[in-house]
This record gives structure tokens, sequence and C-alpha cells, in this order.
């Protein structure tokens, strides 16, 4: 299907360096569809961009309330950007219910745009207003007010649809007004939509779609359009990437970088299981993935899959991963290598679960029995969510041992642009197996002596018959031990193991001045909010360094060093404190927290505020 | 791997490690059987893997020299799983007992039934917890009184042969731990069976819960309280001079006293069919329990149907015959992508 749109309006365009647009309605209105799908126009116009899904986690709350808004919000910018934006500069509701959630989000002076179709004494009273209250928002806002309902029947008009599938095409008219308004292309989208429908409903969308444009050109409701130039970024090819899609691409990438088939252990829970989702498509890459039925055997068998010598890998999210912990204690104790991923949620217990948090880095580190150290990364940004999971397997095998991933439920959804790696000039580490020895000889629990790993000696090979399990093993021979010595020794070698990783990891960079007043320190999904922050307070004239940390356990070696250069460390975190307790436990440095646990990911003004502050300013 | 030259035994099935249960426990014999079973499977030693959970009878991976994973509590099966699934040419072993198999690891024991893995499931049913010390089982008679249940057990038994019938178990089959030539036969009939092979084995814990199984134990009174299952013969037990056999009436297991003349098939006596087309007759066969009926051993059920490990594999296959072995570049420029 081809289209032109006729792009010579008669009215003026004006240019802007950035827009924040958030789209709100009911979960079935096609919120996040319509999000993605402008997203991706924008991407393909070389816009920088970050975008932030927020969705309620009942399926389809009733109708009209405030228990149903989803929303999705996306910031677009000609310049680097690192956030979805604080406060939207436009505002689409689909109705009552996402004007009520939504309105005092938006940027004062702002526009709004409304679906006045929706707007009756019935649904206003449903979203729990008491009085009218448009006359009070055209006060503040740019409140413009299209009958998109009604506007979107009359351009299906004689399709063989019916009412109810001509409503739910209403979503595409309101694109393509969007589209008009900053001058997105739409052939992603008609593109997208003949892969998804055919027939009428087809017909029916791209219509629906393409009328939306010509309204936007012709009504008197909008006086001019927008023009966001293409940012200038690093040359390369791009594409949009979520941070689950880029978990399971690099699931999918270990299995070729290091030759050996991936299992993939999991048991369904939000905001992870998009990774399954993904990773199941690829079984031609011989990955293998297995619903279980429950979180107890989705990591158990990836565990008895690393037994058998394959890259295994689990994920899940707070309430699935706590269930996970004796087992990854069975693999601290056997030493077999298995990724697990943590897509953060808010909690505690069920919790909020499609909101954020960065609740789980302590029960991570601390939330199996007796002393269970493994390896703690976090990804910081959708893209970063691939090369996290590489390295994650490479640690889990270089050292043979379980390697903890921290995501969350921000990063997972949200999505940027990403310059997709050169695949030839990623790292190879094909996987090698202890080779066959005489009968008797074997020892799996040698070491070799830089890693301090224990061998992988994999059923099928002859005279590697050993066994392994949760009791104390014996040093070298791997044997049930009882052994008070020998228990302390090899706890000593396990710690040794894990914190000899260190000198394995890139020494922390400081972003800024190497020394000075403040540093401001972050891990994970935080990343792009902390250096908006950073990058505005020293717009202000304020000396602010930026550290980011992706591993977490061990520190990287010079990470004292560094949180000493400064009179003052801050450290914002969504949740209460995790990292700052390690950090002042570990170097007595006086970090200052900052929490934020409301279930949503920090603003880059209130980061800018707490920068000030601290600084005096 | 090539055949070995010199003749396996046993002993090639022995660790060094020394066997630590107590004095007289069925698990030595139970042992015993399935080191000596091994060598005439033909499976090469390396290719056999043990694992089971926690509990006395999940000890028995050190003692076999194999690949063996003694894992955490319940969880052998999901284990098995992905050892299986992701290596189906291996020999994959589990074994577990009443209290791990049936009550923390409930859910694995079904699922891992249902999917039809093909894994030999070894549960050792002593009818009691030893390696805590002695507390009531899942399997445990109601009312025993134990450290955890001083006025009786008020939980209602379960049996593990329904059990696994109710998961849709494609080879089910009962044994017992001193009848040596009885439980290699199920042993071995379980490793040929392709897919889930459960096999419960009535043990004895002389510590704990001593001489639960005695009437199946002892010589003397096995001919009367258990029933041999024998495919295509009618269900008949007791001495040769007080021979008994199983009828139906109205659907209801009956015992009928057989004259020394009697042809127990003329008489209405039930003819074994562990290939039956549904598992009713099985369940049925499930419900005869001491003292009213004699206890059947032998195999229950042994029916075809495809198997996790297989199916998953072809899954594999077919995509790699679709769409070609993966091209991660090109997977990483699928969809939407743009040049700057």
């Amino acid at each position: 299907m081809t289209t032109s749109h006729p792009s010579s309006s008669h009215k003026p365009i004006e240019q802007l360096t950035s827009v924040a647009i958030r789209f709100a309605g009911d979960s079935g209105d096609g919120m996040q569809i319509t999000g993605s799908k402008f997203t991706d126009e924008t991407a393909l116009f070389g816009n920088d961009l970050s975008t932030f899904p927020d969705f309620p986690a009942e399926i389809r709350a009733p109708a009209g309330t405030m228990a149903g808004v989803s929303g999705f919000q996306i910031h677009f910018s000609s310049q680097d950007i690192h956030t979805p934006a604080d406060r939207p500069d436009v505002l689409i509701a689909f109705n009552p219910a996402a004007l009520r959630g939504n309105a005092n989000d938006v940027r004062p002076g702002g526009m709004i745009i409304i679906n006045i179709d929706a707007f009756n004494q019935k649904s206003l009273t449903r979203a729990g207003y008491t009085s009218d209250p448009l006359p009070a928002l055209r006060e503040r806002y740019k409140l413009i007010e299209v009958p998109f309902t009604t506007l979107n029947r009359d351009a299906l008009q004689g399709l063989d649809l019916s009412s109810r599938e001509i409503d739910r095409c209403k979503n595409f008219f309101a694109l393509g007004v969007l589209c008009w308004l900053y001058g997105r292309p739409m052939e992603a989208t008609e593109r997208w939509l003949a892969t998804k429908f055919k027939g009428e409903i087809l017909e029916g969308n791209v219509r629906t779609l393409r009328a939306g444009h010509a309204f936007g050109e012709t009504t008197e409701l909008f006086p001019a359009s927008f023009v966001v130039p293409a940012a200038k970024i690093q040359p390369g090819t791009y594409r949009n990437i979520t941070g689950n899609q880029a978990i399971a691409w690099g699931i999918v990438a270990a299995g070729v970088q290091m030759e050996r088939d991936v299992f993939f252990g999991a048991y369904p829970i939000t905001p992870a299981s998009d990774v399954l989702h993904e990773v199941a498509r690829y079984r031609h890459f011989g990955v293998k993935t297995f619903q279980a039925e429950d979180e107890i055997a989705a990591v158990s068998s990836s565990i008895g899959a690393a037994f058998a010598g394959q890259l295994a890998v689990t994920v899940s999210s707070g309430p699935g991963f706590v269930l996970k912990q004796e087992a990854l204690g069975l693999a601290v104790m056997t030493e077999l290598p298995l990724v697990a991923i943590n897509v953060q949620r808010a909690g505690p217990s069920t919790g909020s679960p499609t909101k954020t948090e960065q609740g789980d880095l302590l029960s991570t580190l601390f939330g199996r029995h007796s002393q269970s150290p493994l390896p703690i990364l976090a990804a910081s940004t959708p893209g970063d969510c691939f090369y996290t999971t590489l390295e994650a397997f490479k640690l889990a095998v270089k050292y043979m041992t379980p390697v903890c991933v921290l995501s969350d439920g921000y990063i997972a959804n949200s999505s940027e642009p990403w310059m997709i790696p050169d695949v030839d000039a990623l790292e190879r580490n094909p996987v090698r197996f202890a080779e066959p020895v005489e009968v008797g000889t074997f020892k799996p629990y040698s070491r070799d002596p830089q890693t301090l790993a224990r061998p992988w000696a994999i059923p099928g090979t002859p005279g590697l018959e050993h066994r392994i399990g949760g009791l104390t093993k014996q040093d070298q021979t791997g044997n049930v031990s009882y052994d008070a010595e020998n228990h302390g020794k090899m706890i000593a070698l396990r710690k040794a193991k894990i914190e000899n990783i260190a000198n394995d990891l890139p020494p922390v960079e400081v972003d800024g001045p190497e020394k000075g007043e403040l540093l401001v320190v972050g891990w994970g999904g935080t990343k792009g909010a902390i250096t908006a922050a950073v990058e505005a307070a020293r717009a202000d004239g304020l000396s602010v360094s930026q550290i980011h940390l992706r591993h977490l356990n061990p520190f990287p070696t010079n990470l004292g060093d560094v949180l000493r250069r400064f009179k003052k460390v801050l450290l914002p975190e969504l949740t209460d404190g995790h990292l700052a307790l390690l950090l002042r436990a570990k170097y007595l440095v006086d970090v200052q927290s900052l929490s934020k646990i409301i279930g949503q990911p920090f603003k880059v003004s209130e980061l800018v505020e707490a920068i000030r502050k601290i600084h005096g300013a | 791997m090539a055949a070995p030259a010199v003749k396996v035994t046993a002993k090639d099935f022995t660790s060094d490690q020394d066997v630590r249960w107590c004095p007289g426990c069925g698990d030595y014999s139970i042992l015993a059987n399935v080191q000596r079973v091994m060598p005439e499977l033909g499976v090469p030693r390396e290719n056999v893997v043990f694992v089971s959970g926690i509990g006395c009878s999940s000890r028995f991976p050190y003692y076999m020299n194999t690949y063996g994973f003694h894992t955490i509590h319940g969880r052998a099966p999901a284990f098995a799983t992905g050892i299986k699934a992701s290596r189906p040419e291996l020999s994959v072993w589990i074994v577990t007992g009443d209290g791990d198999g049936l009550s923390i690891g409930g859910n694995h024991l079904i699922h891992t039934i249902r999917r039809n893995v093909d894994t030999q499931i070894l549960l050792f049913n002593n009818r009691i917890y030893g390696l805590t010390k002695g507390q009531y089982s899942p399997t445990s008679q109601m009312g025993l009184k134990t450290k955890s249940t001083p006025q009786g057990s008020i939980d209602h038994p379960l049996d593990p042969i329904a059990f696994a019938l109710g998961c849709g178990a494609t080879f089910i089959a009962r044994t017992i731990d001193v009848d040596a030539k009885h439980m290699q036969e199920i042993l071995t009939r379980a490793h040929q069976h392709k897919g889930t092979a459960f096999i419960e084995i009535l043990q004895n814990c002389p510590v704990f819960n001593d001489g639960i199984w005695e009437e199946m134990q002892d010589r003397k009174t096995r001919a009367t309280s258990t029933i041999v299952l024998e495919q295509g013969q009618p269900l008949v037990f007791g001495t040769p001079d007080a021979r008994k056999g199983i009828v139906l009436k109205n659907g209801e297991p009956t015992v009928i006293d057989l004259a020394a003349g009697d042809d127990p098939i003329a008489k209405g006596v039930v003819v074994h069919d562990e290939r039956a087309k549904t598992a009713s007759y099985a369940g049925m066969l499930a419900t005869l329990q001491r003292p009213d009926f004699p206890m059947p051993v032998g195999v229950f059920r042994a029916v075809e149907k495809a198997t996790y490990e297989d199916m998953l594999q072809s899954q594999v296959d077919s995509a790699i015959k679709q769409r070609g072995k993966g091209d991660l570049k090109a997977l990483l420029h699928s969809g939407d992508t743009w040049q700057i």
C-alpha cells in the first residue's frame, strides 16, 4: 500500500526543539498502540526520543472509570534527550477519566485535545467530576475539542463494519491528526496496519488515519502545525527498542556469541512476561523457552539445563524473583552458570504490578540464607538492557556463577532509538567445557587459578561423572563434607571468587569534573532522569559530576576513590536508599540518599531541585 | 560413544562414597537393584543423570557413579525437566520420597508427569518424614501418631498411584523394596518406556515407621496381601489352595473365592490390561487397598504419548527448517530501522 500525504499546508509551521505528548484513554481505547505508532514514525523521522507507557494492572477496568485509564507519553527532540519529560506539552484525552487523571500534569499553557463526543453528564460523573471541568481548563490551557467519534464514523461510512468495529478505529483518526500537527510520516503505520489487519478493518483504519491527517490540515481548530527537526545523533543504523525487547535480544545474542544453545525457564509475570513472549519466537536460534508451572520450576529447570551444559536464563519480577532465591542459593553452592533477570516492579507483595521501583537491590544481594554471594548488574536504559544481558552471560560462564540482572518496569516498557550494534564487532566467547579425563581423576571443585571458577563438566562426557548438590562440598572433590575447616574454606573461596570479578570490570568513569563539589551517583533505570538533571544543573552554572553504576556486586575497584574525591555525594534511587546504604557501609562516605517510592520514575525537575538544594544554590 | 569393551557391572555404577542410610533401611535394597539393573540397560554411564530433592531417598545420587544432582526440597522434577528438555539423549532418573514428591514438590510432580517428560520417577514411599526425624507425611494413614501429630494425624492420605493417574501418567507401576526380581523388572520396563515412568516403591523406614508395609514385604503373607499385575492375566491372588480373584460388581471391585478347578476368566475375574484405552481401569486398581483388597504390584498403566522434549526439539527443528538457522544481524535489523 502506498500513499502520499499533501505536505503543502497553507497553515504556518512553527519550529520547536522538543515536544512531549501524552495519549490517555480507556485501557481498551488503544492508547498504547497509538503511542507506539507515533513513536515509530518519530523514530523514522530522525528525532531523539524517549517514551513512557503507564497503564493499569487491570486488563479492562470498567469503561470510563479512573481505574481504567491507560497512558503513553512520548518526548521527542532535535537534541539529545534522556527522559520522557516531566510534563507533557500536549495531552490527548479520549474521555473525562483520562482528562481528570492527566490534565494537572500538562505544562501550564500547554495543549489539551479532548474527544468532545465522549463528554456528557454521565461520563463526567463516572470519571468523578461533579461539575463541568472544561471552562476552568480553557483558562489554563489551549483546549481543543475534537469530535473524534463522529469524525471517525463519518470517515468510515459505507464500510461493511459494525458500529463497534468502526468506533474502535477512532484512535487512528486521532493519530492522523497528530501526524499532521507534528509533520510525521505515516507510511510506517500504514505498513504496520497492513501486517495486522486485512479487508474492511484494514481499510477502515487506513482511511480514518488519512482522514485525521486531512482534518488537521483543514480544520480551524489548529491554526498552525509544528516541526521538530531531526536530531544530530551519532551516525549509524537505528531502531526503536524497549528494555524488555533488548533483554530478549541479548539472550538470543548470547547464544550466538557463545556458540551454545539457550534454555530459558520462565513463569508469566508483569512486567517481565514480554521477554518470554519475544524469546519464544526465536526457536530457530536453537533457543528453548519453557513456561514452567511456577517461578521455582522456572529457575530450577534453568539450573538443570545449566548442569546439562546450556546457556541458562530465567526472567521474572519482584514477587516471582523472591520465590527463586532458594534455587539461586543452590546455583551459588553448585557454582553453575545462570543468568537471573529481575524486571523490578513496585511492591511489597503484589504491590503495583505495572509501576516501577528499584526496591530489590538488597534482596538480590542478601535475600538468600547464609553467605550466598553472586554478581549483580543493573541495566540503565532500554538499549543498555541488551549489553547488560550479554555481559551477565559472559560473567556467569567465565566465573561459573549465577548472575543477577536488575531491570525495572520503567525501562522495560519505555523505548528509545538504539544504534544497532555491528554484530561482527560483538565479543565472541565460545563456551568451553571440561575435557574427558581418566576415570577417577576428575575434580569437579578444582579451580582455575585466575578466575577461581570450577570446571563446567557436562553429562555425556566420559570420565567426568560427578555428583553435585546443596550440601557443603569438600574442596577439590566436591564430595559431601561435614568438616568444619573445609566449610569455612569453601565459604571464603566462593566469596573470593565473586570479589575477584571486580578486577575484570572497567573502572567507573566520571562524567564532569574528576573531583569537586558534588557527585551524583545512580544505578539502573534512573540514568536518563539523572543525566538530564545534571545537564540542566550545569547549564545553571553548578558544578556537578555524575557516575552511573552497572556493577552493583562487586563494585568497580576505583569506586571508593571516586566517591571520596567529592565534598558531597547525592544518590537518587526509586527505593529506600538501598545503594546509599551499601556505599555508606562499604566506603564510609556520607552519601545523601534521595528516595522516591510512588511507582513512578524521577522527574528531571525534582532532581534538579535536589541538586540545587545540596549545592545551597 | 562406542560400547565399552569390558563388561559393565553394578560395581561400575557404584560411587566411592560411603552409604549413610540407617541400618535396615529399605533404600539399601533399592540402591542395590538400581545398580544391578543399570548395566543391563545399555546406556553409557556418562549419559545417565540421577536427580533428587531433599530427604533420605534424595541422597541416592551420591551413591551412583553417574552424573548426579542433589537439588532442593521437592524441585527435582523441575531440574530434571530442564536437563531432559535441553539434552534429550540423556537418561534422566528422579529419586524422591512421599514428602519430597507429594508434599512440598507436588506441583512439580504434577506438571512433569502431565508433560510426559521422558524420565523415570522413583518415589520411595515410607509414609513418614525420615530425615526430619519422624513427622507424618502426605501418605501417612489417618490417626498416625507422630511427633507433630501427638493426637494422631487428621489428614486424609494421598495415594501416589491415583495421583499419577490424575496427572495423566503414561507409565505407572508399584514395586516393593525387598522384592529384588520384581523391582528389577519394573525398573527395566520404566527405562524402556518413552515418557514419564512413575514408580511407587513401597519402602520401609525401620526407625520412624517400621513395618508399615510388612504384609507386602513378608514372603509368607505376600501372596494374599498383594496381587501381581501381569499383562493379559486375570487378577488372581492368594495361595494355590485358596485362590481368589477380583471381579466387578456394578462397577465396584469385589473379591471372590476361586475353587481348585475354576477358570478365573469364566468366573468373571478381570483380565489385566495395562494398555486400557481410558485410565478408569487403572483407577479401579488404585483403589485396591489393604485390608479389604490385596495391594496391586506391577505395571498399572503403560500407554504411548508424545514426550515433551521430543515436541520441543521438533519445534526447534521445524523453526530452523522454515526460517533457516537464526541470523543475529537479520534479527537486530528486523522491522523499521533508519540511517543517520
